[in-house]
């Protein structure tokens, strides 16, 4: 297994208390495999994902317990310079929004060129060669021309393309996407998601896509993790979790997309708010939301449980929402 | 078919390009808006789909008068509001609303929830009397699905759903009878975007409104409009029934914005044609000649660089489901794809 996250908590510090982000997360990717991480903001997704690249901001966040096995070493004992090296050659990470995530005042190509100074020691002519050949391979038009540009030169989608490129710089082996394409158009959602697929393949990277939207989940992962206030509430390969779901908060994800047979009825609505992470409910974090919550589930947490060959829901009564 | 309540004739909006500091010249212009025609009628929604920089925002903002339009006519109820001015201006804004996109920034969040909806009756008293305001208010809370007791609550209290609850009251308090939305959804959490549409479908049937909805997320726009338009750099290259559109698109910018939508069903993956179109908008400064799509049409011929092609109905298809006008030179050969781009 490429990357295995166990039990991982994460809390922040504010002042009105501990927020609880991550609750005890679990989740594996493997080499060429894509696993979605699906849920609302303040589900945890994206605290997981800076907890496993190490880059959560310390203090106020805190890794509470937990480890992250990366290529079966414990992320959390090793020691900053160790993780230093790790990061960025080996796994890399794409940000939702490519023009605040790059440096406004370098040009893509020095910043392109760094991630080969840095780790394989190469002169700035060298890396700037290699800047052009990345820009190539994201399909960046006229890339000899360009690589001196500034990011605020480039469209989104071209951005996008070459924060993918910094990421695939030194052919990591794991891929985190932090909602890579939610600020952009769908035309050019369609083209970068095309892309990345294409690069996964040819390189046979792990890749972890975190999002909230179902159509991009079932276009490209293997595999879904869907989570709701700081936990997994279902895992499932990709088209078991589709057909039927097994835990009301997915079940109430996928009514809630309009569907053409509906047209002029009332969509079907989650009802409620997400949760206070400062006061997540007792018992299952979606009991207040549940249209089948019962007493016990105010009371115990459900845990996340075997339901079927490579399937969990973390519902007390999956077998009644796989069936109805 | 109902009167029509808002007419837009060839709606253009230019911002001026200039150059120099002493002596401003004009350089060019971004042209945001470039002859747009539709018509709305009273209680139907038309959506209005495209990619960002088509001009969609822009119309919003003119239809509600935020912006004056270079040429072209807004009439509301035969009367040409771009033509107004002063008192009778004033009352037709009062009938035409908009609910806005980010309601993290479209609330000032130094006044309460009931300052807010209630500051519209400032500008228009003779709506509510002083007396009556706070009735109003806590009606219009009510409405939308509020607690009437958070009418001293400040925006940070609530949840963004919540907030774009507030916008909805704040649009609603004059009674209009034009809603102007755009992207009313786009900021919300998944789970929170559907409770929004059914209020607002709820509220048009409530209040027989009319909806002018922007919005990019398509499946949204099929659910809640009865005709869609879709633009693309501050033209309409196709409008019709939401069925002619979805299921009988015969712009190829259309088809492909309909093939590019990730369809929420992994099955669909292995036999979807999907159209992916090549490079980026072009910059509205310096749009291309002729058929603006044609730099990322496959179709597009040297007609499509040298005549504009004209928004009207295909020859080809004078009745029918494909019978609705489309501005492409090609509409006539163009196979309506099958219908499962949206489920």
């Amino acid at each position: 297994m490429l990357l295995e996250v166990r039990d991982l908590h994460v809390e922040f510090r504010t002042r009105d208390g501990v927020a609880k982000a991550v609750n005890g997360v679990n989740y594996s990717v493997d080499e060429g495999e894509t696993l979605a991480v699906l849920g609302e903001s303040g589900s945890g997704k994206s605290v997981t994902a800076q907890a496993v690249m190490g880059i959560l901001d310390v203090p106020p966040g805190r890794i509470a317990g937990g480890e992250i096995l990366f290529k079966g070493k414990d992320l959390l004992k090793m020691k900053e310079e160790e993780r230093r090296r790790i990061r960025g050659a080996d796994m890399a990470m794409i940000f939702q929004d490519a023009l605040s995530s790059l440096n406004p005042v370098l040009s893509v190509g020095a910043q392109l060129g760094e991630m080969y100074e840095v780790h394989r020691g190469m002169s700035r002519k060298d890396a700037k060669a290699k800047a052009v050949e990345l820009m190539d391979r994201v399909k960046i038009p006229a890339a000899r021309e360009r690589v001196g540009d500034y990011p605020h030169q480039f469209s989104g989608g071209m951005r996008q393309r070459i924060m993918i490129a910094m990421a695939l710089a030194l052919e990591p082996s794991l891929i985190i996407a932090d909602e890579p394409t939610t600020a952009l158009d769908v035309t050019v959602q369609a083209q970068v998601m095309d892309l990345l697929a294409e690069l996964q393949r040819e390189l046979n990277m792990g890749l972890i896509l975190i999002t909230h939207d179902l159509g991009v989940v079932a276009d490209v992962a293997d595999k879904i993790a869907v989570m709701y206030a700081g936990r997994i509430v279902e895992a499932a390969p990709v088209h078991e979790i589709y057909a039927a779901p097994a835990h009301p908060y997915t079940r109430g994800l996928l009514d809630s997309i309009p569907r053409l047979d509906q047209k002029g009825q009332e969509l079907y609505a989650i009802k409620g708010l997400p949760p206070n992470l400062l006061a997540i409910p007792s018992g299952c974090a979606f009991n207040p939301r549940c249209p089948m919550a019962r007493a016990v589930c105010r009371t115990d947490v459900p845990p996340l449980a075997q339901v079927g060959q490579d399937r969990a829901s973390a519902c007390f009564f999956w077998k009644e929402c796989l069936g109805g | 078919m109902a009167e029509t309540i808002l007419e837009v004739e060839d709606l253009v909006k230019h911002y001026p390009l200039t150059q120099g500091i002493l002596f401003k010249k004009q350089v060019g212009a971004v042209k945001a808006v470039d002859g747009v025609s539709f018509g709305l009628a009273r209680g139907e929604t038309l959506g209005i789909v495209g990619e960002s920089g088509c001009g969609k925002s822009t119309v919003a903002k003119m239809l509600v008068n935020l912006e004056r339009p270079t040429a072209g006519a807004i009439s509301y109820k035969g009367e040409d509001i771009t033509k107004l001015s002063g008192r009778a201006l004033k009352a037709v804004r009062r009938n035409i609303q908009m609910v806005f996109q980010d309601p993290y920034t479209s609330l000032n969040p130094r006044m309460t929830v009931g300052d807010i909806i209630g500051e519209p009756y400032d500008i228009h008293p003779e709506v509510a009397p002083k007396g009556d305001r706070r009735r109003r208010v806590q009606e219009l809370l009510d409405v939308v699905g509020l607690n009437p007791e958070y009418i001293n609550r400040y925006p940070h209290q609530f949840s963004g759903g919540q907030r774009q609850r507030i916008g909805i009251a704040r649009g609603l308090a004059l009674r209009p009878e034009v809603i102007v939305a755009d992207e009313p959804v786009s900021a919300l959490d998944v789970s929170v975007q559907a409770q929004v549409i059914n209020l607002l479908e709820r509220l048009q049937n409530e209040f027989d409104l009319s909806y002018v909805f922007i919005a990019h997320d398509l499946s949204i726009v099929r659910h809640i409009s009865d005709r869609v338009g879709v633009m693309y750099l501050g033209r309409v290259v196709e409008i019709g029934t939401d069925a002619q559109i979805y299921d009988h698109p015969t712009h190829p910018y259309t088809q492909a914005l309909l093939s590019a939508v990730p369809v929420p069903d992994p099955q669909a993956r292995a036999h979807r044609e999907r159209i992916i179109l090549t490079g980026d908008v072009p910059s509205p400064a310096n749009p291309p000649s002729g058929c603006p799509f044609r730099t990322r049409c496959w179709k597009a011929q040297q007609r499509c660089t040298d005549e504009v092609p004209p928004l009207a109905v295909p020859e080809a298809f004078p009745s029918g489901p494909a019978a609705h006008p489309s501005a492409c030179h090609f509409a006539d050969e163009i196979r309506p794809p099958r219908a499962d781009s949206l489920r």
